[in-house]
C-alpha cells in the first residue's frame, strides 16, 4: 500500500506542476534538473520562464473557451450570433502572439550564445561513442580508457534485486577537476550516439567522421550521471555516462596513477604468460566486453549473435579468430576490438574462449600470447 | 466520347458490383474512402498492439517481456505504422469520401488512379510487417531510421523496408495528384477558392506538401539502398559521406510530414465546431492564410529536430526563430476556434466533444513544441520522453482525435444510420481520461531525464512509467469500443435524417445529399451562391 500512495502523491504533484502556482518553480524530481553549472542554471531558468508564459497563455485561452462552452450552452437557450469575422481582433491577436514570441526569443538567444562556445579548454577530452560504451581520451595527458555499464546482467534480468544506481553506474567514470574549463571533443566510432550529462546541460551528438564540441565548468565536486540519447542499437539503454568531478589535487593524483597503470599494462606484453593466467585474465575481459551478446555460457543469441561454443573458428582456426576480434565482421553486430582491448586483454580473452566450456576439450587447445597480437598489428600496418 | 456518356446514362443510378471484386476493382470515391478507413482502422490495432508491447515492457524496470532487439523493432514499426499506416490513410479516406461531396462533384477526378493508390498500401505494409517474421527481424533503427544505424549496421531486412517506403510514397503521391486535380477542376459552379470548405482547403495544401516532400523521402531511402548494396558512401563518413546529411534530408521531408498529419484535422474540427456552435467559423480567410503560412514555414524549420547534431550558432538561431514563427499561425487558428464558440449556441454531441478535446490537447502539444523550439532548453529536452509526450499530444489527441471526430460527424451521412450517442460519449470520456493519463506524465519522466527508445530505465523513473503503462492499456482497449460503435451503427443504428445534425444545410453541400448519399455523389452539379 505504501508504494501505491507514493505513486498517487507523485501524480498529484505532477498535475499541480502545470497549475499556476509557484510551488514547483524550484528543483524537483519531476522537473528539469537545475544542474550545477552556470549554463545549466540559466537553461533551467529559461525553461521555467517559457513554461510559465505557456501556462498563462493556456489559462487565458482555455479560460475563454470553457467560459464560452459553459455560458453559451444550447441547453440554456443560448442563441448563436452571426458574427464571423473581426479584422482588428485578428490583427490584435496576431501582433500579441508575435510580441510574446519576441519576448521569448531575446533571453533564449542570450543563453544560447553563452552555451555555444568552442574555445580551447584548460583540459580537452575526446569522447568517443562505441556500440555500447564510451571512450575517454585526455588529449594533454595521454590517458585513455573505456567506460562500461557496471550493472550486472542478473539485475537487468530481475534475478537479483536492483541496486541504487541501476543502469546509471559504470566501471570507470570520467574524472575531471572542478573550476576548470573542460572542453569535450565528441565523436562516434560506429553509429551516432549522443553524450548527455543533465547536470551540466551538455548534450551533443557523437557522429562518426565528425568532431563536435561542448564545454563545461563544474564548480562542485560530485558524481554526475547521464545517458546516451541517440538510438544506437540493441544496448542503447545500457551505456550510461558517469562523471566524477574532484578537487584539483585529487585530479592530479589520479592522472599520475593512471599514467603509471598504463605503463604497467604495456610491460605486461613482455611477461611470459601461462595458460592459467591468460584464462583467468580472459574471463574478466570476457565478462566485461563479450557477455552482452555471446552470453556467459558462450551460447550467444542466434541468429544475431552466434554461439562460441563448438565454433570451428574458436576451436581450431587461430588466425581467423584473431582477425575477427581485430577487424570485426562487416555487416554483422561484431565490432572491432582493436582499439578497445590491450594486446594482453585481447590475447587472454581469445585464449579464454578457446579454453572454456567444451572448446578446450574439443578444440586444438592452443593459447594465444600478447606477442601474437602485436605481430598481427605490425603485419596489418604494413 | 458522347456515345460512352449515353451508354452510361442508360444504367441510371447503378449501385456497386457485388462481392470481393467490388472492392478490388472499385473506382468509386466512397468505396475507396471506405477501404482507406478500414485499412487505417486495422493498422491502428496492429500499431496499437505494438505500443502495448512497449508499455508492458516499460511497466517496471528490468527486462521482463521482450529483449531490447525486439523492443527496438516494436518502437520502429509502431512509429512507421501509426504515421504511414494509420494517420495518413485515414485522412486520405476522409478526403475520398468528403471532397467530392463537399465541392459538389460526382466522384474524384482520376478514379482508376484512386484505386491504384489505395491498393499499393496493403502491399507496402504487407512487405513491412512481413519483415518481423524473417530471421534477421524487422527494422530496428527507429522510425526516423538515422544512418549509419539504418545502413551499415542495419539488419538485412532493411531492403524490404526501403521498398515498402517507396511503395507508400508512390501511393501518397498518386493520391495527392488526384486530390489536387479534383479540387482544382471539379468544384461546383460558384464555389470560388475562398468559398471552399476548410476541410477541402486543408487537403489542397496537404496534397501539395505531400507532392513536395514524398520524392525527398524516396530519394533518401534510395541513397540508403545505394549505400547498402552498390558501394556508395552518401551517409558513410569512412567513404567521404556525411551521416548528418541523412538527417537534413530526412527532416526536410519529416517536418512537412508532421503538418501533413495535422492540417486535415484542422479542417475537420473547423467544420465540427461551427456545426455544434451553430455559428459560422470565425475568421474564415485568416484560417486559410494560417493554413498556408504553416505549410510554407514547414519547409524552413527542419533542423529544429537536430539541435544537438552540431550546427553553427547562426544555424541554431535561424531554426529557433523560424520554428517560433509557426506558433503565430497556429495560435491564430486556436483563437479563431475559441472565437467561433464564443456567443454560439453550443451542444455537446460526441464529434463536438472530440473537437473540443482536440483544441485543448493539441494546444498543450503546441506549447511543448514551443518549449522544444528554444535551442538551449532543447539541449535538455532533446531525445527524452518530453519529446515523446510532445509529439504524442499533437498526434493522438491531435490528429487521431480529429479523425475520430470526423468519423462520428460524418458516419451517419455515410451509412444513413446514427451511432449510439451514449456509447460515443463513453468512448470519448474513456479516451480523454486515458490519453492524458498516458501522455501527460511523460513530460515529467522526460524532464527528469529518461531518454526515449529505452527498453529499460533507472529506478527513479519507475513510478511514472507504471502510470503511463496503465493509461496506455486503458486507451488501447477503449479503441475496441470505437470498433463496436461503428459496427453497431452500420448494422442496427437508428435512421439518420439527410441533415443528420441541426440545420446543417448551411454548413456544407454534403448535407444536401441523402443519407446514405447516392453512389455517384452529385450527378448534377449544385450551384453555390
Amino acid at each position: 500500500m505504501k508504494s501505491i500512495s507514493r505513486v498517487t502523491r507523485k501524480f498529484i504533484y505532477a498535475l499541480l506542476f502545470l497549475a499556476p502556482t509557484s510551488v514547483f518553480s524550484e528543483a524537483s524530481d519531476y522537473n528539469m534538473p537545475v544542474g550545477v553549472t552556470e549554463v545549466s542554471k540559466e537553461i533551467f531558468d529559461l525553461h521555467m520562464l517559457i513554461m510559465w508564459i505557456c501556462v498563462w497563455i493556456g489559462v487565458v485561452v482555455f479560460g475563454i473557451m470553457f467560459y464560452s462552452l459553459f455560458k453559451y450552452r444550447k441547453s440554456t437557450g443560448a442563441k448563436a450570433s452571426k458574427i464571423d469575422d473581426h479584422f482588428w481582433l485578428e490583427i490584435t491577436w496576431t501582433v500579441a502572439a508575435t510580441l510574446i514570441l519576441v519576448g521569448m526569443a531575446i533571453p533564449s538567444t542570450t543563453v544560447m550564445i553563452k552555451a555555444y562556445d568552442d574555445r580551447e579548454g584548460d583540459i580537452n577530452i575526446m569522447v568517443t561513442g562505441y556500440q555500447w560504451k564510451w571512450q575517454y581520451k585526455y588529449l594533454e595527458d595521454d590517458i585513455s580508457f573505456f567506460s562500461n555499464l557496471s550493472t550486472s546482467q542478473e539485475q537487468i534480468d530481475n534475478d537479483i534485486p536492483k541496486g541504487e544506481f541501476y543502469l546509471s553506474e559504470v566501471d570507470e567514470p570520467l574524472v575531471i577537476p572542478i573550476n576548470k574549463r573542460i572542453r569535450f571533443l565528441i565523436t562516434g566510432n560506429d553509429v551516432i550516439h549522443s553524450w548527455w550529462v543533465p547536470d551540466f546541460a551538455v548534450k551533443q551528438d557523437a557522429v562518426p567522421g565528425f568532431i563536435n564540441t561542448a564545454w563545461t565548468n563544474v564548480p562542485k565536486p560530485g558524481i554526475y550521471r547521464g545517458a546516451c540519447t541517440e538510438l544506437c542499437g540493441i544496448k542503447h539503454a545500457f551505456m550510461p555516462v558517469v562523471v566524477r568531478a574532484v578537487e584539483q589535487e585529487e585530479y592530479d593524483a589520479w592522472v599520475v596513477e593512471k599514467i603509471a597503470l598504463a605503463e604497467a599494462e604495456r610491460l605486461l606484453n613482455e611477461k611470459v604468460w601461462t595458460k592459467a593466467e591468460l584464462v583467468e585474465r580472459g574471463e574478466g575481459v570476457y565478462l566485461k566486453n563479450c557477455v552482452a551478446c555471446h552470453q556467459t555460457n558462450g551460447q550467444g543469441l542466434p541468429p544475431v549473435f552466434p554461439a562460441l561454443v563448438g565454433s570451428e573458428i574458436v576451436m581450431r582456426d587461430k588466425t581467423r579468430n584473431i582477425e575477427i576480434l581485430m577487424e570485426g565482421v562487416r555487416g554483422a553486430a561484431m565490432q572491432s576490438f582493436a582499439n578497445q582491448l590491450s594486446e594482453v586483454d585481447m590475447a587472454s580473452v581469445i585464449t579464454y574462449t578457446r579454453q572454456s566450456w567444451s572448446n578446450g576439450k574439443n578444440g586444438d587447445g592452443e593459447i594465444i600470447i600478447p606477442q601474437e597480437i602485436v605481430d598481427y598489428k605490425n603485419k596489418v600496418d604494413l | 466520347m458522347s456515345t460512352i456518356v449515353e451508354t452510361h446514362d442508360d444504367h441510371g443510378h447503378h449501385g456497386p458490383a457485388k462481392g470481393l471484386t467490388r472492392w478490388l476493382y472499385t473506382t468509386n470515391h466512397k468505396d475507396i474512402g471506405t477501404l482507406y478507413l478500414w485499412f487505417s482502422f486495422l493498422m491502428l490495432f496492429i500499431g496499437g498492439a505494438m505500443a502495448m508491447v512497449i508499455r508492458a515492457e516499460l511497466f517496471e524496470p528490468g527486462l521482463q517481456i521482450v529483449q531490447p532487439e525486439f523492443f527496438n523493432q516494436m518502437t520502429t514499426n509502431h512509429g512507421l505504422i501509426m504515421v504511414f499506416g494509420v494517420i495518413m490513410p485515414a485522412f486520405v479516406g476522409l478526403a475520398n469520401w468528403m471532397i467530392p461531396m463537399q465541392i459538389g462533384a460526382p466522384d474524384m477526378a482520376l478514379p482508376r488512379l484512386n484505386n491504384l493508390s489505395f491498393w499499393l498500401l496493403p502491399m507496402a505494409f504487407g512487405i513491412l510487417i512481413s519483415t518481423l517474421f524473417m530471421p534477421a527481424g524487422g527494422p530496428n533503427f527507429g522510425w526516423t531510421f538515422y544512418a549509419p544505424l539504418s545502413t551499415t549496421y542495419a539488419p538485412d531486412t532493411v531492403t524490404f523496408f526501403i521498398f515498402s517506403v517507396h511503395v507508400m510514397g508512390a501511393s501518397s503521391i498518386l493520391g495527392s495528384i488526384n486530390i489536387i486535380t479534383t479540387i482544382l477542376n471539379m468544384r461546383a459552379p460558384g464555389m470560388t477558392l475562398m468559398k471552399m470548405p476548410l476541410f477541402v482547403w486543408s487537403w489542397l495544401i496537404t496534397a501539395y506538401l505531400l507532392i513536395a516532400v514524398m520524392p525527398v523521402l524516396a530519394g533518401t531511402v534510395t541513397m540508403m539502398l545505394m549505400d547498402i548494396h552498390f558501394g556508395t558512401s552518401f551517409f558513410d563518413a569512412a567513404g567521404g559521406g556525411d551521416p548528418v546529411l541523412f538527417q537534413h534530408i530526412f527532416w526536410f521531408f519529416g517536418h512537412p510530414e508532421v503538418y501533413i498529419m495535422i492540417l486535415p484535422a484542422f479542417g475537420i474540427v473547423s467544420h465540427i465546431i461551427e456545426t455544434f456552435s451553430r455559428k459560422p467559423i470565425f475568421g474564415y480567410s485568416s484560417m486559410v492564410y494560417a493554413l498556408t503560412s504553416i505549410a510554407v514555414l514547414s519547409f524552413v524549420v527542419w533542423a529544429h529536430h537536430m539541435f544537438t547534431v552540431g550546427m553553427p550558432l547562426a544555424g541554431e538561431l535561424f531554426f529557433m526563430y523560424s520554428t517560433m514563427l509557426i506558433a503565430i499561425p497556429t495560435g491564430v487558428k486556436v483563437f479563431n476556434w475559441v472565437a467561433t464558440m464564443f456567443r454560439g449556441s453550443i451542444s455537446f454531441e460526441t464529434p463536438m466533444l472530440f473537437a473540443i478535446a482536440f483544441v485543448s490537447l493539441f494546444t498543450i502539444g503546441g506549447f511543448s513544441g514551443l518549449m522544444l523550439a528554444i535551442v538551449p532548453a532543447d539541449f535538455q529536452y532533446h531525445d527524452t520522453y518530453f519529446v515523446v509526450a510532445h509529439f504524442h499530444y499533437v498526434l493522438v489527441p491531435g490528429s487521431l482525435f480529429g479523425i475520430i471526430a470526423g468519423v462520428y460527424y460524418w458516419l451517419p451521412k455515410w451509412t444513413g444510420n446514427m451511432y449510439d450517442e451514449t456509447l460515443g460519449k463513453l468512448h470519448f470520456w474513456l479516451s480523454f481520461f486515458s490519453v492524458n493519463l498516458t501522455f501527460f506524465p511523460m513530460h515529467f519522466v522526460g524532464l527528469a531525464g529518461m531518454p526515449r527508445r529505452y527498453p529499460d530505465y533507472a529506478l527513479q523513473f519507475a513510478d511514472f512509467n507504471a502510470i503511463v503503462s496503465v493509461g496506455a492499456f486503458i486507451f488501447g482497449f477503449t479503441q475496441l469500443l470505437l470498433l463496436f460503435i461503428v459496427i453497431k451503427s452500420i448494422r442496427t443504428g437508428k435512421k439518420a435524417s439527410d441533415e443528420v445534425w441541426e440545420d446543417t444545410k448551411d454548413w456544407g453541400l454534403e448535407w444536401t445529399l441523402d443519407s446514405p448519399p447516392p453512389y455517384h455523389s452529385f450527378t448534377v452539379q449544385p450551384e453555390v451562391k
